[in-house]
């Protein structure tokens, strides 16, 4: 089940400077979890303390936003893109 | 017209230092970054007031520029020459007709419709924006835009003359598009809503090493808007107004007027005073006024469906703040429809001779919405701030407004025109041949 992740500039330290890469997980949240395992220190500048995304960050599964669909147990196939994007830009 | 074409040549040290968080207050060097590496919180530039409190005076701006660069000070370039199109001073217009109509004593104008170069506020923050994309060494700009900032973006560029790529939605309205066009730069129209344009122009600022002048120079750029709040403040004779009424898109324009009127507060240029933040959104597209309605203090997004295309923006990057905002000052976030935004289109044209576009439609609307509600005292001075022109929306007005007569060239023809003129319904003009 592996996704393509697009990961913002200022999370590419985590990844060697990679602006993308493979990962898997059945949810977001799984993801979140195998993307801690192969880039430690990862989920902890995504999630507050109790584990829900920040405030200030979106996750979009081919260009939607989890928002409008389920949210971190919004569901992942194999092949599907999931861009982690700042939510502060544009206006 | 200005005659502020030509740069400022005075030389003023810089007054800024630094970048911070919002959230967390980290500090950064001041680059082309926009949000914090450990909390994703927006950064701010940082200044030092002190120094402006000692150096700044009433005399010093008004012997400036007749633009925004009379407050250079207060903006966060470094360069002697920043880019000076003749963008700022707009009008501020004390309505008499209007404000008799809505039933308001003291109702100004801030009339950005008329700004330089591209008739929109979006001039203000895009000035600030390039010319520090050219202090920090750009060569291509970029930005995501709604047509307003594409318009300024790429004119200001080729101003400029730095290679530019505007990213739109491709159902904007023609004249938005051809007002980019003109100026030579790339465009893609995105076949998404404005929100999607954006994340788009996330990924690709993450990739390309462009500056997004509304992503990745987003601390700078946003500073632009603090203009809107100076010059009120100046322009009513160096005091704040008691209430304000801005459209609320992504919610930066709002929390930076509010941000200059605390400035020139901190430093002395003007007396504390509490000014109400009202903020105007399109029912099709109100993600601030329903959490402000609902009493939530977080965005839940939409998907834009309104006529108003300049402030579909579904994600609202300072939605939050701008609920702050109207919260601690006493203020109101309420939404209009689309046929009242015609209406508000019609009423500021019809009263004020000011031709708006569909944002400054949905201020008046709402204007008028919290005015029939009790919520703005006719003794108030109030502002609404127009921030865009409507030749450049004209779809959105075609059909609402009626047609000409078409007339012979004959005196009877004439005359019985005008009598149809005086008897019929003005929309029931339309193509009559008389």
């Amino acid at each position: 089940m592996s996704v393509k992740v697009l990961i913002p500039t200022p999370l590419q330290k985590f990844t060697s400077d990679q602006a993308t890469i493979e990962c898997d997980g059945a949810t977001i949240a799984e993801l979140l979890d195998a993307l801690e395992q192969s880039c430690p220190g990862i989920k902890a500048r995504l999630c507050d303390d109790s584990g829900q995304l920040r405030r200030f960050i979106n996750f979009y599964v081919n260009s939607e936003d989890i928002r409008f669909l389920d949210g971190q147990n919004t569901a992942l196939q194999a092949g599907d893109e999931v861009s982690i994007v700042p939510a502060v830009a544009g206006g | 017209m200005t005659q502020a074409i030509q740069a400022s040549t005075t030389q003023t040290a810089a007054t800024f230092s630094a970048l911070r968080c919002k959230e967390c207050s980290a500090e950064y060097e001041l680059k082309a970054i926009h949000v914090c590496e450990f909390c994703f919180g927006p950064l701010e530039v940082v200044y030092d007031y002190s120094a402006l409190r000692r150096t700044v005076t009433r005399e010093s701006i008004q012997a400036g520029p007749n633009s925004i660069w009379r407050y250079r000070s207060f903006l966060p370039v470094a360069s002697d020459r920043p880019i000076d199109v003749g963008t700022g001073m707009t009008p501020l217009v004390k309505t008499n007709r209007l404000a008799r109509r809505l039933g308001l004593k003291n109702l100004y104008i801030k009339n950005d419709a008329v700004n330089m170069p591209t008739l929109s506020f979006k001039d203000r923050v895009v000035s600030v924006a390039l010319t520090r994309a050219r202090e920090l060494g750009f060569t291509t700009v970029s930005c995501a835009s709604t047509g307003n900032l594409a318009n300024s973006t790429a004119a200001i560029a080729a101003h400029a003359g730095l290679d530019c790529c505007v990213f739109i939605p491709a159902d904007l309205e023609a004249g938005k598009v051809l007002g980019t066009l003109i100026y030579g730069p790339t465009v893609m129209a995105v076949q998404g809503n404005y929100d999607q344009v954006n994340r788009l122009c996330s990924e690709v600022a993450n990739t390309h090493g462009w500056g997004f002048v509304n992503i990745n120079l987003r601390p700078y750029y946003s500073e632009g808007s603090k203009t809107l709040g100076y010059e009120v403040a100046e322009q009513l004779g160096w005091q704040l107004p008691d209430h304000i009424v801005a459209p609320l898109a992504s919610g930066s324009l709002f929390t930076k007027i509010y941000k200059g009127f605390q400035e020139f507060i901190k430093v002395g240029l003007v007396d504390d005073k509490a000014v109400r933040f009202s903020g105007a959104q399109a029912e099709g597209c109100s993600p601030i006024a329903q959490a402000f309605r609902e009493g939530r203090d977080f965005i839940n997004p939409v998907k834009p469906n309104t006529v108003a295309k300049s402030i579909a923006i579904g994600n609202p990057a300072d939605g939050v703040y701008a609920l702050d905002v109207a919260r601690k000052t006493n203020g109101n976030i309420e939404s209009v429809n689309d046929a009242e935004i015609i209406d508000g289109i019609k009423l500021l044209a019809e009263t004020e001779g000011i031709f708006t576009e569909t944002a400054g439609g949905t201020t008046i609307a709402v204007l008028k919405k919290l005015v029939e509600a009790g919520k703005i005292d006719p003794d108030e001075t109030t502002v609404a701030y127009i921030t865009g022109n409507g030749l450049k929306t004209q779809e959105a007005v075609q059909g609402c407004i009626g047609e000409p007569f078409t007339i012979e060239p004959k005196l009877d023809s004439f005359e019985r025109a005008l009598e149809r003129s005086q008897t019929l319904d003005r929309l029931e003009w339309q193509q009559v041949l008389v």
